[in-house]
Formats: structure tokens, C-alpha cells, sequence
């Protein structure tokens, strides 16, 4: 690819971009959100077309206009959020697209024969019967993959591949990477800050930052803090100062909680747990295995078919959402445009989306325009919301402003005694993570409880006193996180480990 | 004597629904894209009209019956156009689409008024109809009725077991998964509604062409949104829109015996039969749907945009 | 690069929008209108008829005199009514197409009150009867929403299906135990007592139920900006799982916004019998509910511009009634005409979010 340039309304993605990748080679592409990686990565697979700029297929200049082209020419992408569908089989969702071998009608069991043949030399592990929602994280990545290859991919294009993965499963990956590579298969890894692994299996390393190449080297000439101030232009902190408050007086109390998820089945199972004022826990575990369903069921979003939930003493168990809120719980949720706002509503309404009732703002009632307003102001002041106006719509903000939004309102709420925030920096570049991190510190320092839920384990380990490993909705043991090991809570998240009693 | 009543009444069911059964068929292929299309009433009663305004001038049954059929089609275009290119609301796109059909039809068709034509007849199948029961029941119908038992098990293979199916169906799911596997999805849409359309538009003709074989202004009397009830109730599977056909065919058939038998209800409250049925088969689908956790094609009243941040 | 639709060497794009300038919130709107009616005229000449005779005449019997203008305002006053009840509920995100259904209940239970309490003075009956008009529309409109919540049935379906049960029902009223005899060609039930007549404007058919009307338009502006039911409304409109994750009552503001939809569509039938015909007549609505859905949308939801968008299609109801026997042409015509103008406000919608560049390709 040779001088890439694109760029979307206000923005400048990607500046005169150049990457290259040889058959055989692994070669990584590293930067923030925002730098321009999966810009170009999407140009490379016909999502967008670049405005300037060529890209050359074994010497021969191509033109790719969509991810048909793309296939066509053997590149193949793996995505971070599957693009599989729940309802169809893994045979289904591969051949989806593709011409079937008996058109008009489809040859599934042709299918099935050519994925299986594909699964045993590359190590990939399924079942072409299964439906797609019955089957694991794990295997549902592994078909994403099995897609690619079934069209004939040359080149692999992975978008964050071990974000959902326990660390065992990552090195099974890692072995399926090699393998791909000796066969002669180009693969391009891109990832936000998963430096570690990028050292341990790529032969060459990209790194971008605010849409241009920073630079392209050979991994054995290279390391990790090299790396690290290449991605942001300065030396990044990797560890944020854990300021470490004595917590005695227990504010969030979760007693033996049991809760089933949307498809009917157990999400949690005996869970306990305790956080102090001004602590933070932090919940370790690989996605889909309670996290979500244990936020919802603590702010009201689902109801906990046994145990209970205490706050400050007070009982809140399955009570309505509104007494919950009100009972002083925050949250910072996963989804935030799909949950946390509503978009097309201002941006001042939307700062005053949970706390509306207060007396501060509002009457029985009538809203009270000016307070309202005084407290926008502020609100967009102290915490950096980068807005036209506060009439303007919510759906117009970028994810960092988004979540600056959503903390803002949550955090300044006068009765706050815990919040509980899921992936807080998920997808956000490094001044925006940097901005969240510090005001949940500062948020501990005022005596506040966090419940952080994430997938990123450096982030969990960087903020929380203490960490909950989570595993098929079970508590497997909580350590201090000072004496924790990485190797052990991996185990854990993995469910090697069984819960410590 | 009972005999003939029930094999009369199953009979005229059946009758009555072909209708509805293929305004399901058809509904059934758009919403599976992801496309909810309101319009169904208007195309239907412009099928109905256009079936029958083009009998008068050509005596031709068939020929009519083509035309309206066109023009279900081309009216569901415009429901197309409206929602999948110019994403707009599907709801009220679909609802000013029956408005400007019950309009149109309106205005136009005040000439035929009275007009009364030799439409389709009714065709016995050579030796099914003879076996007892059955025969009169199934095999003595008109063609268009027989047409529309064809398109049942056609409808479940196209759906089920062929790649365009399988396309319709991923796009009804996920659009953006489908797009990103190189399938057109406005294409795809496009074509489904335009399958809604045609077959609205002949279950127009059916009712103006080989069922009453006269124009009546506003003949659809809410055929198209029982259409869709049905298409619920049939959970988007061709094989049991049948029964929902029949079902709403045989309450509209009992409302109209009990109208001629001049039972003591009033002639209302029997006319409303139909619609509470509709309500009362809502409820009962949206218990069943709840209990096997089947929904709506995911992507329903979604427009699809791509690449956009 | 969004959507790009090629003609020939003409390319054009549809390119996403960063901000919404203000002047298309006006220009949309009347461009629709304009189109419709162009596009309205191909349909009128496939009848025989001149488009700029026929629309002068419309234009004139809508618009041309003050005896015309009152008569569009009569009309208008159903058609403001409905429409702000569907505007209302549409704003919370429920689909309510029973403005119709709703606004036969309401002229049903005016005829109940006033056949049931004729004796009693002006000043007590007109307010009863709104009351009971409103209570009963209101009733009639929170059933959807209650089957909606409780049952997840998609209210498209049940409002409609109502509309069809409320209008036989007015229908077996008519022909049944409240008819009158005296009425010939005509099938209406008896007349209303003359205090329960809601007066009118001196020399017009102008009924009073005008400025409650305008009053409800003003007061449900008022309510969205500055209540917190109103600011609750929007959000549960705007997107459900916020809602619920700000703890607003779904069940309780849904009921209670279809109530206060369905009983202001209700006020629309009640001020068709106590104030306009005296009496509840056969067909009184030409389809006066589902016009509201088209004139509510093309006011945007926006209470204020909702009596605009009323008068406008007031008058086109007018004028296409006054043209009728002159031109021949039947009034579903004017149905066809507004769905084309909801078609165009549809369409020209989507510049709302995009904006259209226009280029030649190489």
C-alpha cells in the first residue's frame, strides 16, 4: 500500500500511509484508536476507498472497491466483533456469500467436507453442524478464521485477536498463527496495546500514530517501551499510582447472587463479594461469562433470581432501577451510545439523564432551566467535553467525549457511593484513557467504591486494590493486587483453577 | 346435509384466504430482508383494481391478472426506494403507501363501479376433485388459488435451502455481516420487497378477478393488515402461513354465515369478528414467541447504512 | 464516502452530515408539498382533468375567501386534534395509528352524554362531555400501550384493528338504538340538545373546540420542554435501554402518554358532534385519524406547527370536497395526495442527515 490518504467529515484518518507485508511473515500493526490503523486496514479490505494513494498485489497494481475485491484477491479479515450470525450454522455462515457448487441451491455438505479439511491443517477446531449461538467465544473466532481460508486468503488481516481470549487461548491462537505463516501465509495483527504479544510472535512491527507511519521495523530490533513511546510521542506511565486508602466500612455487599441471562440459562451462580469506601475491585475475566449480567443485575437492569445486593446497609435487591439510583449507585455502562445516552437528544439533556430529580435541577414537576444549564457549563468545563454546543446531539460526539459525558454525569452525582463502570477506556485513545483512569483515582480519593469490569487486564491490575477473577458466573477467589500473578489469574479466567473456598 | 355445510364452509375458507396467504407469502420474503412493508393493503386494492379495470378493457382473465401483479410490484418499489435507499421510516413509508393505494384505487376505479366481468372460473382439477371431501375442498377452486399452493412449498425451498435464501435470511439478521461477505444488501432487499409486491398485487386480482369479479370501492376491507398478523403468527415460515390463512379464512367465512343465517348479533359486531381475531391471535403469538424465544428478523425497521463512522 | 448512485457519468453521493442547519426544518416540509402536488396533477390529467384549472379552483375553495377559510379551519380543528394525540405518543416511540379508532370512540361518548343528560345547563354539560369524550378516547388509547408492555404486541397492529372495531361500532349506533327517524337519506342519530352544543364563531361554522385546540397545542409545547414527564417522554422516544437505565417507569409514561394521546384524539370526535353537525352522522371522518399521522409528521411532532400543518390539509379536504362535482373527480383523490406528500416528506428526509454532492466521473 503506498500512500494511503483518507480521510472522513473533520478528520484526516490516514496521511500518505505506506505498508507493506511478505508472504510468510507475520507483521504486526500497532496504534491508538483514532491513529489510523483500522482505517487502513478497512481500506485494505474494500470497507472504504482511500481518496489518494495505490495498493499493489504481488507487484500488480489493484483496485479494491468492496470486500468482494478484496476476497478476490486473497485477503481475507478477521474482525474483532465477530461478523457471524447467531441464527445460521457454522457451515452457513461460512459459505454465506459464496457461490454454492448445486446453484441454485446450497451444498452445505460440500461445505462442510472442505471446512473440515481446513480445520485439521491449520489446528482449528469445529463442529459445521453447530448453530452458531451454541458455540464458544473461542470457536466462534476460530470460524471467523476458517471464513478467511475458505475464500482462499493469502493475506490474514486480524483485528484484535486476543481482546476476547483467556491467555491460554491466546497461545493456542498464536500456535494457529505460526502455523498459517509456515505455510506461507502473510498475516497482519492489529492491535491498540498489546505489546507483549506483538513482540512475542510478529517478525516485523508498524506503528502509527495520528493517521501517518511512525515506523517499520524488524521486531528483534525493537522492545516494548520503544514501542510504547513510538504509539503515543512521549513516555507513557504504565502503571498508574494505586493510591491505596484503608477501606474498613463496607459499602457494596453482594450476598450469594444467582441470575439467569437472555437465552434462559445460568449467568450467575453464589456470587459474593464486598468492596470498601474509596476501593476499587476490579472483575477479571474473559467477556461473556457473567461480567455483563452481574452490572446489570446490580443497577437494576436485571433481576437476581436469588441472593441479595446491600448498599451502605440498605437492601436493593431487585428493587426498581430509579430506588437504586437513588440509593447512590452510578454507572458507566458498556454499550454507550446504545445505552448510556440517548442520541439524538442535546447534549444537555443528556448530562442530566440519570439525576434529572434532583433538587438541584428540578421541581416536582418542572425542570429548572438555568440551574440546568449552570450545571452543563461546569460539567463541560471540568471534564473536557469536546461539543459545538450543548444543543447540539449526543450522537455527534466521538467515543472519548461520549464516555467523558457519561462519567461526567455519573461521578458529579451528589449521593454517589459506588459506581460501577464497564470497560471504561474500551476503544478510546491514549489522552482519553489517561483522562478516565485519573478521575476514577480521583473519584477513590473521595471515598467512593468502583466496581471496574473489564476486559483489559493491565487495566485492572494498574487501577484496582483488589481483583475478582470471573469464570462461567462464579467468583473464583479475589486477591489483593499486589500479590497477584498474571500466570494464576489467567488460570483463573480460564476456569483451570476451582473457586477457592 | 352437515356434510355439505362443513365441507362448504372449509371449502370457502380456503377460498377466502388464498388472498391472504399470498400477501403472507410475499410479506414474509420482505420482512425476512429486514424490511417491514405496511403497504400491502394499497398494493393489494391497486392489484385489485388494476386486475379488474384491465379485464374490462381485454376480457382476458390472465392478462389481468399479469397486470396486477405488475403492479403490486412496481407500487412496492416506491416502499423500496423510500426505505432502503433513502432510509427512511419503514413504518410510515409503508402506511403512506396503502394511503396513496386506497387513493389512487379510489379515484380511478369510480368508473367500474357496478361493472361486473367474466373473470377467472372456477377450474376443477381433473380427478382430484372427485375423491370425497377432500376433492370439493382442496381441487374445485380457481387458479389462482391453486397457484398459491405451489407457491407454499416453493416459498420454504427458495428460503431454506437455496443461497439466495440463505443470503435473505443473513440479511434479515445482520445486514452489516451480510455486506461485509460481499452480499448486496439493497439488492437483496430490493428484491424481496419487490417478491411482497407481486404477490400482493395478485392477491388483489385474485379478489377482483376470480373471487367477487366486480369492483367495490375499499374491496380490501384491511386484507393487508391481517396480511401481516398472519405473517407474525406464521413466524416468518411460509409452511405456517397456511394456517393462519386458513384460520382468518375460516373466521371471516363464520362471520359471513352467521350474517346470512341472521343469528340475533348484530351485523357489526359480526363484522368485527375478524379484527378481534386478529388481536386475539397477537396475544396469543406474542406468549409463543416469548416462550421459544423467536423474534422478528433482527434487522427489521433498521435502514442499513455502511462504512460510516 | 456513503451511498454513491451512478447515472450514466453522473455520480452522486450521499455524504454524512457533521451539524443540521436550521433552514431545513422549513424547506423540507414545503418542498414536499409542492412536489406532491405536481406529481398530484399526473393523476388528475390520467382522469381528464386540466391540473391548473382543477388546483385553482381547490386552491380557491380552500383558500379564497373568508367563507372558504372558515370552512378549512373547520376542517383543520379534527385534524389539529388527532394530530396532536398522534404526535404525542409518536414522540415516546409508540406507533399510534388509532387516531381514528380514538376519535370515534370520543364522538360516540359525546353522543352518550348528550343523549343521556340533556336537561342539564351549557355550562356543566360541554365540560362533562369533553371530560367523559376525553376519559373514553383515553381508555380506548392505553389499551395498545398496555398490550404493548405487558405482552410485547407490536401496536401497529392492535391500533389499527381497533380503528375497524370502533368504526362498526359507531356504525351499529347509527343504524341501532340511537337513531333518528326523522333522518332520511341521511343516517345520523338524533340531534343534540341545544344546550350541549358547543357554540361558534358569529356567521361561521367556526366551533369554540378551535381554541381548545390551540390551547392543548401550546400546553403539550410547553410540556416536552419544560415538565419532566415531557423531557421523559423524549428519552423513552429516543432510546428504550437509556430509559431504563435512568430508571424512567416505562409502563406508567407509556399508559399515561397514550392516555393523554387518546383522549385529545377523542376531543377531535367529540368536536365533530357536540359543535359541528349536532348530531353524530354517518362518515363524519373522511379517514380524519390516518390524515393526522401525515400531518403530524410533516410538523415534525412540533405541537406548534402542527395547527399550521392542520390548516393546510384542512384545506385540501376543503377545496378537494368543493371540487368534486365540478371536476368529477372523487375526494380519494385527496387521499392519494397526501400519502404523496408523505412519500416526498419521507423521502426528502434523509437530507436531513446527508448532504448530496453532485459529480461527473471521468
Amino acid at each position: 500500500m503506498k500512500g494511503i490518504t483518507k480521510s472522513f467529515p473533520g478528520v484526516l484518518a490516514t496521511d500518505h500511509v505506506d505498508f507493506d507485508i511478505r508472504s510468510g511473515e507475520i507483521h504486526a500493526l500497532l496504534g491508538e484508536n483514532g491513529a489510523g490503523k483500522t482505517t487502513l486496514m478497512n481500506i485494505l479490505f474494500g470497507l472504504y476507498q482511500a481518496e489518494e494513494g495505490e495498493i499493489y498485489v504481488d507487484g500488480r497494481r489493484v483496485i479494491i472497491n468492496s470486500p468482494k475485491d478484496a476476497i478476490n484477491l486473497g485477503i481475507g479479515m478477521v474482525h474483532q466483533l465477530f461478523r457471524l450470525i447467531p441464527s445460521l450454522t457454522v457451515a452457513e455462515n461460512t459459505v454465506l456469500g459464496l457461490r454454492s457448487s448445486r446453484r441454485p441451491f446450497l451444498d452445505l455438505d460440500v461445505a462442510g467436507k472442505k471446512i473440515t479439511e481446513l480445520s485439521e491443517r491449520y489446528g482449528l477446531k469445529v463442529d459445521p453442524k453447530a448453530k452458531l449461538w451454541q458455540v464458544s467465544v473461542g470457536e466462534q473466532q476460530r470460524v471467523e478464521i476458517l471464513k478467511a481460508l475458505y475464500r482462499g486468503a493469502k493475506v490474514l488481516i486480524m483485528d484484535e485477536p486476543t481482546s476476547v481470549l483467556t491467555p491460554q487461548e491466546v497461545s493456542e491462537l498464536m500456535g494457529i498463527m505460526k502455523k498459517m505463516a509456515a505455510d506461507g501465509l502473510a498475516v497482519i495483527p492489529f492491535v491498540t496495546h498489546k505489546l507483549r504479544e506483538v513482540m512475542a510472535i510478529s517478525d516485523r512491527i508498524t506503528v502509527m500514530r495520528r493517521g501517518k507511519v511512525v515506523a517499520t521495523m524488524r521486531t528483534q530490533d525493537t522492545n516494548e517501551k520503544d514501542l510504547a513511546m513510538k504509539m503515543v510521542g512521549r513516555m507513557v506511565l504504565f502503571e498508574t499510582e494505586t493510591v491505596r486508602i484503608p477501606s474498613e466500612r463496607v459499602v457494596l455487599q453482594l450476598d450469594k447472587l444467582r441470575a439467569i441471562n437472555d437465552k434462559g440459562l445460568p449467568a450467575l451462580e453464589d456470587v459474593s463479594l464486598s468492596i470498601g469506601e474509596g476501593e476499587i475491585l476490579g472483575i477479571a475475566g474473559v467477556a461473556g461469562n457473567g461480567q455483563t449480567e452481574l452490572a446489570e443485575v446490580i443497577t437494576g437492569l436485571r433481576r437476581a433470581s436469588e441472593g441479595r445486593i446491600l448498599i451502605n446497609g440498605r437492601e436493593i435487591t431487585n428493587k426498581s432501577t430509579r430506588e437504586i439510583i437513588e440509593a447512590g449507585i452510578g454507572h458507566a455502562p458498556e454499550k454507550r451510545m446504545e445505552t448510556g445516552v440517548v442520541p439524538d437528544l442535546s447534549v444537555r439533556e443528556n448530562l442530566i439523564l440519570t439525576n434529572y430529580n434532583d433538587q438541584s435541577l428540578s421541581s416536582r414537576f418542572l425542570l429548572d432551566r438555568i440551574s440546568i444549564d449552570r450545571h452543563v457549563d461546569k460539567l463541560i468545563a471540568d471534564f473536557g467535553i469536546m461539543t459545538p454546543g450543548k444543543d447540539s446531539q449526543v450522537r455527534l460526539l466521538s467515543g472519548g467525549n461520549l464516555q467523558r459525558l457519561i462519567l461526567a454525569r455519573e461521578v458529579t452525582r451528589k449521593n454517589l457511593s459506588v459506581l460501577v463502570t464497564v470497560c471504561p477506556t474500551r476503544g478510546l485513545d491514549v489522552g482519553a484513557t489517561e483522562f478516565i483512569r485519573n478521575t476514577l483515582v480521583s473519584l477513590k480519593k473521595k471515598g467512593v467504591a468502583i466496581l471496574l469490569i473489564s476486559e483489559d487486564l493491565d487495566e485492572i491490575l494498574s487501577l484496582s486494590d483488589r481483583v475478582a477473577v470471573i469464570f462461567k458466573g462464579r467468583i473464583i477467589d479475589v486477591v489483593p493486587t499486589n500479590e497477584a500473578k498474571i500466570d494464576e489469574i489467567g488460570l483463573m479466567m480460564a476456569g483451570a483453577v476451582k473457586t477457592a473456598e | 346435509m352437515v356434510q355439505d355445510i362443513i365441507v362448504g364452509f372449509l371449502s370457502t375458507s380456503i377460498a377466502v384466504g388464498t388472498s391472504l396467504l399470498l400477501g403472507a407469502i410475499g410479506e414474509i420474503f420482505a420482512e425476512r430482508s429486514g424490511v417491514m412493508n405496511l403497504g400491502v393493503e394499497g398494493m393489494m386494492i391497486m392489484g385489485a383494481l388494476s386486475g379488474f379495470l384491465t379485464l374490462t378493457l381485454t376480457n382476458d382473465p390472465w392478462i389481468a391478472t399479469l397486470v396486477a401483479t405488475l403492479v403490486g410490484g412496481v407500487m412496492s418499489l416506491i416502499h423500496a426506494v423510500l426505505s432502503v435507499t433513502l432510509r427512511a421510516n419503514q413504518i410510515l413509508s409503508g402506511l403512506a403507501l396503502t394511503m396513496f393505494g386506497v387513493g389512487v384505487s379510489g379515484t380511478l376505479g369510480r368508473s367500474l363501479l357496478g361493472v361486473s366481468a367474466k373473470g377467472l372460473p372456477v377450474v376443477p382439477i381433473p380427478v382430484l376433485s372427485e375423491i370425497p371431501y377432500i376433492g370439493p375442498i382442496l381441487f374445485q377452486h380457481d387458479p389462482i388459488t391453486y397457484i398459491s399452493y405451489i407457491a407454499v412449498p416453493v416459498a420454504w425451498v427458495v428460503l431454506f435451502k437455496t443461497e439466495f435464501g440463505l443470503t435473505v435470511r443473513a440479511v434479515g439478521e445482520d445486514p452489516g455481516v451480510a455486506d461485509s461477505l460481499g452480499i448486496n444488501v439493497y439488492r437483496t432487499r430490493y428484491v424481496c420487497i419487490f417478491i411482497g409486491g407481486l404477490l400482493s398485487g395478485l392477491a388483489g386480482a385474485f379478489l377482483s378477478v376470480a373471487y367477487a369479479r366486480m369492483w367495490i370501492e375499499g374491496m380490501t376491507a384491511g386484507r393487508g393488515w391481517i396480511v401481516i398478523v398472519i405473517t407474525i403468527f406464521s413466524m416468518w415460515n411460509p409452511v405456517r402461513a397456511v394456517v393462519g390463512a386458513f384460520l382468518f379464512g375460516g373466521v371471516t367465512t363464520l362471520s359471513f354465515i352467521f350474517q346470512g343465517l341472521g343469528v340475533g348479533i348484530p351485523a357489526e359486531v359480526l363484522l368485527m369478528m375478524p379484527y378481534l381475531f386478529t388481536i386475539a391471535v397477537l396475544l396469543v403469538v406474542s406468549q409463543e414467541a416469548v416462550r421459544k424465544r423467536i423474534s422478528a428478523p433482527t434487522s427489521m425497521y433498521k435502514p442499513y447504512v455502511r462504512g460510516e463512522r | 464516502m456513503g451511498l454513491v448512485v451512478k447515472f450514466g457519468s453522473i455520480e452522486i453521493e450521499f455524504r454524512k452530515r457533521a451539524t443540521r442547519p436550521r433552514y431545513l426544518a422549513y424547506l423540507v416540509p414545503f418542498v414536499a408539498v409542492i412536489v406532491a402536488l405536481l406529481v398530484g396533477s399526473v393523476l388528475l390529467l390520467s382522469e381528464g382533468v386540466d391540473p391548473l384549472t382543477a388546483y385553482l379552483a381547490l386552491f380557491n375553495t380552500a383558500f379564497g375567501n373568508p367563507y372558504s377559510l372558515s370552512e378549512t379551519i373547520v376542517k383543520a380543528i379534527p385534524l389539529m386534534l388527532a394530530a396532536l394525540g398522534t404526535a404525542i405518543t409518536f414522540l415516546a416511540g409508540f406507533w399510534n395509528i388509532g387516531a381514528e379508532g380514538q376519535l370515534q370512540m370520543g364522538a360516540l361518548a359525546a353522543t352518550w352524554v348528550t343523549l343521556t343528560f340533556s336537561g342539564l345547563p351549557s355550562f356543566v354539560i360541554i365540560p362533562w362531555t369533553m371530560f367523559v369524550a376525553f376519559a373514553v378516547g383515553g381508555v380506548w388509547g392505553m389499551i395498545p400501550a398496555f398490550f404493548k408492555v405487558k405482552l410485547g404486541m407490536d401496536e401497529i397492529l392492535t391500533t389499527l384493528m381497533m380503528n375497524y372495531v370502533a368504526i362498526l361500532a359507531v356504525t351499529y349506533f347509527i343504524y341501532g338504538p340511537w337513531r333518528d327517524p326523522a333522518a332520511y337519506g341521511n343516517p345520523r342519530t338524533q340531534l343534540v340538545a341545544e344546550s350541549a352544543r358547543i357554540p361558534a364563531i358569529l356567521g361561521t361554522r367556526i366551533h369554540l373546540t378551535l381554541f381548545v385546540a390551540i390551547g392543548i397545542a401550546v400546553l403539550l409545547y410547553w410540556v416536552l420542554r419544560r415538565t419532566k414527564f415531557g423531557l421523559e417522554i423524549r428519552i423513552i422516544g429516543g432510546n428504550k435501554d437509556a430509559a431504563k437505565y435512568a430508571g424512567i417507569n416505562l409502563f406508567k409514561n407509556l399508559l399515561l402518554v397514550t392516555l393523554v394521546g387518546g383522549g385529545i384524539a377523542a376531543l377531535a370526535g367529540m368536536g365533530e358532534v357536540s359543535g359541528l353537525y349536532y348530531c353524530l352522522p354517518k362518515s363524519f371522518s373522511p379517514g380524519y385519524g390516518y390524515t393526522a399521522v401525515v400531518v403530524a409528521w410533516l410538523a415534525r411532532l412540533n405541537p406548534l406547527a402542527i395547527p399550521v400543518s392542520a390548516f393546510l390539509f384542512g384545506g385540501l379536504l376543503n377545496g378537494g370536497y368543493g371540487i368534486q362535482m365540478v371536476f368529477a373527480v372523487p375526494i380519494a383523490l385527496v387521499n392519494a395526495i397526501q400519502a404523496l406528500v408523505l412519500f416526498f416528506v419521507l423521502a426528502l428526509s434523509i437530507f436531513y442527515e446527508y448532504n448530496i454532492i453532485v459529480r461527473r466521473r471521468r
